[in-house]
């Protein structure tokens, strides 16, 4: 046996006692191309969303601010972006002031970080772990989410919270994005249907969140003593059958989203009225 | 109609073994059983393979074809490409004994060892009377026939024997849901159990458990993560901890 044989007979699917087998997996069908995917994807939304991040400029044109940098909450945020305040200030590390979005994306880089659907998404093709169904992974030991880091994901439904307060500040962004950039309401642009659209997105991940199933109503044991939480519970145990289609909409809604916004903001294109 | 089909069946014990190629006749409506049994039946006569109902409901004719585990006697023949030929192993988690034929002893050991009903002191027998909204959650989880295909291909065992000490499994998680989810069931740390004694936290949700189910329980939605969950109520989240104490609230026992 060479050392790399001697080596596979120890563990897992090549374990003594085990059907003799020496392929890895005797699946035939293309398993690889959804971790292949996911990684396509998870890559590129990491790639703009960290250049944009730090890019600090072309977040906002009247009345429309980009999800990435909303709150904007520095005292460096253009003007007329901080609609809530400069709380913050102007924090700055070896001197160069910190963007305004690394503040804010923590909390839904942290949200989807610990989500039950992205954990299998990235777990599946990250760290492969298992790559796909009954295809053996390549690590020697596994302890799963029981020490640290990953102990942390346990911490999902603060982020979940957080969440909903940023869904708040969004759905604000674009109730606002009904006034022109004179900061008179009664009007629609598509930058208006954009922030709707990526509002109502981030509300139906969030509402079909396995947390927020649990939290409305799934950690009952009695659900006839609990009738309206039943009903929420109902609902939201539909909703979260789409969770994955959410997830997967609502990160590409937000992307899309700030690019309009950088778009219109650094002038290539003009934010559409409709009146 | 008949055609000709190729097959490859891992013949073997628990000390050697391999695949070995055979041509068979298939019939149209045929499952990968009644082949198997056609190939018993007219070139391997002393062919190992469990199976029983033929309906999908007993639960014992688990192997893996092409690679997935799947149940031999749901398996439809037409599902397969004119010209692929078909492998057909034994569950590939559990030892083998002979051919097709695994040891899946791991599973009742470790079905001794989750808690099992624990129902209110004074409550006398057909007493027990409860609403169908109380119930229906644990009923999805009845449904399970113990096939062991989750088992089969959780890769927290699958691919690391270390860890069947460990862990549970998936059909054992739904067990412990059933169980924590019951209105009348009054056992207390069941969660904690779950988490410190049975390995919850070693599921990574990666829910090959819920694709490979036969009887289609959504193993880790409705099982695996709420009682993810409701660890978390107990053993990390400080304020739903504090809530319980002050409050006593029947759901965090």
């Amino acid at each position: 046996m060479t050392a790399m044989d001697t080596n596979k007979a120890k563990t897992g699917v090549f374990s003594a006692g085990r059907a003799l087998i020496t392929d890895r997996t005797l699946r035939t069908d293309k398993w690889w191309i959804q971790p292949l995917i996911t990684v396509g994807v998870f890559v590129s939304f990491i790639i703009y969303a960290t250049f944009r991040a730090f890019e600090k400029q072309n977040y906002f044109a009247e009345p429309l601010i980009s999800p990435f940098y909303s709150p904007c909450l520095s005292t460096v945020c253009v003007e007329g972006s901080a609609h809530f305040g400069t709380p913050i200030g102007a924090l700055s590390i070896f001197g160069m002031v910190i963007s305004p979005a690394l503040f804010i994306l923590i909390f839904p880089l942290g949200f989807r970080l610990t989500c039950y659907y992205y954990r299998k998404a990235y777990y599946r093709s990250f760290w492969m772990s298992p790559p796909a169904c009954a295809v053996a992974e390549p690590h020697k030991k596994y302890t799963g989410e029981t020490r640290a880091p990953l102990i942390l994901q346990n911490g999902h439904r603060w982020f979940f919270y957080a969440g909903l307060v940023l869904n708040i500040i969004l759905t604000y962004d674009a109730v606002i994005a009904f006034k022109n950039p004179e900061g008179e309401w009664g009007h629609m642009s598509v930058g208006t249907l954009v922030l709707l659209a990526n509002a109502t997105f981030l509300w139906l991940y969030s509402a079909s969140c396995h947390t927020c199933r649990h939290t409305i109503g799934g950690r009952l044991r009695n659900f006839s003593a609990h009738p309206v939480r039943y009903k929420a519970w109902t609902i939201v145990s539909k909703l979260n059958h789409y969770h994955p289609n959410f997830a997967w909409v609502s990160l590409i809604g937000v992307a899309f989203a700030d690019f309009y916004v950088r778009q219109v903001a650094s002038g290539a294109i003009t934010n559409f009225y409709f009146f | 109609m008949t055609r000709k089909i190729k097959m490859r069946i891992w013949r073997g014990n628990s000390e050697t073994g391999s695949l070995q190629d055979v041509s068979v006749d298939a019939n149209e409506g045929e499952v990968v059983l009644d082949v198997i049994h056609r190939v018993q039946a007219t070139q391997m006569g002393d062919l190992a393979v469990r199976w029983n109902c033929k309906a999908g409901k007993c639960g014992s004719c688990s192997v893996e074809i092409n690679g997935k585990p799947r149940l031999a006697c749901m398996t439809q023949m037409a599902s397969f490409a004119e010209d692929e030929t078909i492998t057909v192993t034994p569950l590939r988690a559990f030892p083998v004994i002979k051919d097709l034929v695994t040891d899946v002893s791991f599973n009742y050991k470790k079905a001794m060892e989750i808690p099992s009903f624990e129902p209110p002191a004074d409550l006398k027998p057909g007493e027990a009377r409860m609403q169908q909204i109380d119930v229906e959650r644990s009923q999805e989880f009845r449904k399970c026939i113990e096939c062991f295909l989750c088992q089969d291909t959780c890769h927290v065992i699958r691919d690391h024997e270390e860890n069947k000490k460990s862990f549970a499994g998936p059909r054992f998680f739904i067990r412990i849901a059933e169980l924590d989810m019951h209105p009348l069931d009054m056992l207390r740390n069941r969660k904690q159990k779950a988490q410190e004694e049975h390995g919850l936290g070693m599921c990574n949700i990666t829910k090959c458990c819920t694709e490979v189910c036969p009887e289609h329980i959504r193993i880790t939605d409705n099982a695996i993560i709420p009682m993810k969950e409701r660890v978390v109520d107990v053993k990390y989240d400080p304020v739903r901890w504090l809530g319980s104490k002050i409050r006593r609230r029947e759901e965090v026992l």
